[in-house]
């Protein structure tokens, strides 16, 4: 689900020189490997997918296939006309959208207090990364656990707290499952965020702050008027990454809620329809979907976010 | 007006002793730099007087207020840093504008501010530039603009002229004396370690010493108008810091002394100074001083051949083997005729000559008022 594009070096009008002529040469054979690379890693399985959506290919035996043309898409039965698709999609987006927001505000919120000059500041970095650093697969098990209705150590506390009277199905209601799903990711990524913003907050010039102090400009408009524009675009940065990732959220639905319709999102779909129900040709369809969804908005978030960076 | 009075302030690092009893009074409109080599604690001194820093001890005062507990926001005062400070994503506008919009002042007020500053810095036709866009001389500028524009009564600059090139540093630097004399009544603080700025700019030099504090001595080794500096250093660390080429230096031993002068063997020669020696025996072990532009070249009875050359067009430095110490004597030449591996006449004036006793402390020079004339 990558894509690349390589530009080919505008020859100039004139002739070329032997020397700029061999500096092209060069050129061509540094970037050789890694386009064949992408070619065969992600080029190929790409194309190939492309192709079994448009035939009715049965995952036990992919030989055995007809082409059907775009009925896997716009047929009665096809992709566009399966109402579970459409909620697969809603819930993905929705789940990007709530789940790179809250990462961006608590991660945003945890960089500024890294931020300050502690004894305690390398150890608290590196507890922030602990949650990024687990496989998700891992953490995804710990928090299925730890929200288990009727051993979990959430309702166990919450119950001992007072907050509910009875225990909560966490994973298993269809109107708890999205919003724990969400809460499980932001806690899962917000390092991630967290760290990135970081780093961007360390390159704000310090002597910045030291003039704003000098000048005595309050602490929100020091935070608003400066530290704020000055690490937009490598926050932007890091939420097209997320944004990219979480629409493509796999493995943590899948482990906690593999089930739930209320959580289902593409990817989890895509895998049902070509594992599950062996529908090889269809499945790739949805695939195909998915790809040109993420693309589409990856290309008009980028779009955005340089006329944003150009804006400041 | 405002007067800044520093009383027994030190300064210590992590229990290292930067800054050692700072006794300093800075007069109301007062250009004053602090100067010395690095390390010696004189960009922190002006972070101290900022608000930057916290001194360690001692007091601090403003216009007759204590002022160690007070935010440098409220000290009125305005800092000009080093690496210009300039918020990148803002305008040059913007960036003089800033800091004014949360001192309840009106647009027009803002406007007008900005507008006159910039007119006077030659900056208005960069208002809406950003930093990035700007020549290291024009960035400087806008520092500087930003500075104006909070009409402060003391002006803080670190090194504001350090990054940049040469040609430009004199322009910046004629520019500032002339912003000192327009504003008048604002006091300036300025540090550099570059010591021309110094003379040319100071009403009054203060030279730090580093590591004073750990030698148990004030971190201030002299302070005065730069021409005291430069004619009645108080010790060999003052008279080896002011003046370019540096001091000669030479061992010698005092033959006669007293109140109405000096002389010492130097070497195999003998020599006069005119400096209140009373109190030094004969037989003590003396340092003798002269500056490379005081030596009389061409008369006198002293001997030396030139080893090496410095020719700087209207005169040159020639660098002289003599019977005075085995370090070679540095001497200025008007015009470049000579070469080397001639032999030259000169002259140790006794009126230009520095003593040191063995504390590297100056003897009082008698000649003092000739010479500062």
């Amino acid at each position: 689900m990558s894509s690349s594009t390589l530009t080919a070096p505008v020859p100039a009008a004139g002739a070329l020189s032997s020397l700029q002529r061999s500096r092209q040469r060069m050129a061509w054979l540094l970037v050789l490997p890694s386009v064949l690379v992408l070619f065969a890693i992600a080029g190929l399985p790409l194309a190939r997918t492309f192709f079994m959506s448009f035939t009715d290919a049965q995952l036990s035996d992919l030989s055995a296939r007809q082409f059907v043309g775009l009925a896997n898409y716009l047929g009665d039965t096809g992709v566009l006309n399966d109402p579970q698709w459409w909620g697969a999609v809603r819930n993905t987006l929705w789940f990007a959208l709530l789940s790179v927001s809250l990462e961006t505000l608590f991660g945003l919120g945890i960089a500024l207090m890294l931020n300050h000059p502690s004894p305690l500041k390398a150890l608290l970095r590196a507890a922030v990364l602990v949650p990024w650093a687990i496989p998700t697969v891992v953490s995804a098990k710990m928090w299925t656990w730890m929200l288990h209705d009727q051993f979990g150590v959430i309702n166990a506390m919450l119950l001992s707290a007072g907050l509910i009277d009875a225990p909560l199905a966490w994973t298993a209601d269809p109107d708890l499952a999205f919003t724990t799903i969400v809460l499980v990711d932001v806690w899962k990524t917000t390092p991630f965020m967290a760290l990135l913003i970081l780093a961007a907050l360390q390159m704000v010039p310090g002597d910045c702050y030291e003039a704003a102090r000098v000048d005595g400009v309050p602490a929100w408009s020091v935070f608003l008027n400066i530290t704020l524009p000055l690490i937009t675009p490598a926050v932007l940065v890091a939420m097209i990454f997320r944004t990219l990732d979480a629409l493509r959220v796999f493995d943590l639905i899948y482990v906690m809620t593999s089930n739930s319709r209320s959580t289902k999102s593409m990817s989890v779909y895509v895998r049902e329809q070509l594992i599950d129900f062996q529908l090889a040709g269809y499945g790739s369809a949805a695939a195909t979907l998915l790809f040109l969804l993420i693309a589409l908005i990856t290309l008009c978030y980028m779009a955005l976010a340089r006329r944003r960076m150009e804006g400041h | 007006m405002s007067e800044i009075r520093l009383q027994g302030i030190h300064k210590r690092f992590g229990g290292n002793p930067i800054l050692a009893d700072i006794n300093l009074t800075i007069a109301p409109g007062e250009f004053c730099v602090f100067i010395g080599p690095s390390g010696c604690g004189k960009s922190t001194l002006l972070r101290l007087i900022a608000g930057l820093d916290d001194a360690s001890g001692g007091e601090l005062h403003i216009d007759g207020r204590c002022v160690n507990d007070v935010p440098p926001a409220q000290r009125d005062v305005a800092m000009v840093f080093q690496s210009y400070a300039l918020y990148p994503h803002m305008t040059v506008y913007d960036n003089m504008a800033f800091g004014l919009r949360h001192l309840k002042l009106g647009k027009d007020e803002i406007e007008r501010r900005v507008r006159s500053a910039a007119e006077s810095l030659h900056l208005t036709a960069l208002l809406d530039r950003k930093p990035g866009a700007l020549s290291g001389g024009q960035r400087q500028r806008v520092a500087i603009g930003r500075a104006i524009v909070r009409q402060p009564k003391v002006f803080l600059f670190d090194e504001p002229l350090s990054n940049l090139d040469a040609s430009l540093r004199v322009k910046t630097r004629v520019e500032i004396a002339r912003l000192h004399r327009q504003l008048g009544s604002a006091s300036m603080v300025y540090v550099t370690h570059d010591q021309v700025e110094a003379m040319t700019l100071a009403d009054k030099i203060v030279l730090l010493k580093p590591l004073a504090g750990q030698e148990g001595v004030p971190s201030i080794a002299q302070v005065g108008h730069p021409l005291d500096l430069y004619h009645h250093p108080k010790n060999r660390f003052v008279a080896s810091f002011i003046g370019s080429p540096g001091m000669n230096f030479f061992p010698a031993e005092v033959s006669q002394a007293s109140s109405s002068g000096l002389q010492c063997l130097a070497g195999t020669a003998t020599l006069q100074a005119a400096v209140n020696a009373s109190g030094q025996q004969a037989g003590t072990a003396v340092t003798v001083g002269i500056r490379p532009e005081h030596v009389q070249v061409g008369e006198g009875s002293l001997l030396g051949r030139i080893t090496h050359l410095e020719h700087l067009g209207e005169h040159s430095y020639a660098y002289l083997e003599t019977g005075l110490s085995p370090a070679p004597l540095v001497v200025k030449l008007a015009g470049s005729r000579a070469a080397i591996g001639d032999s030259l006449r000169f002259a140790l004036p006794a009126a230009s000559l520095h003593v040191f006793d063995a504390a590297d402390e100056a003897l009082p020079r008698l000649a003092a008022n000739l010479a500062a004339a």
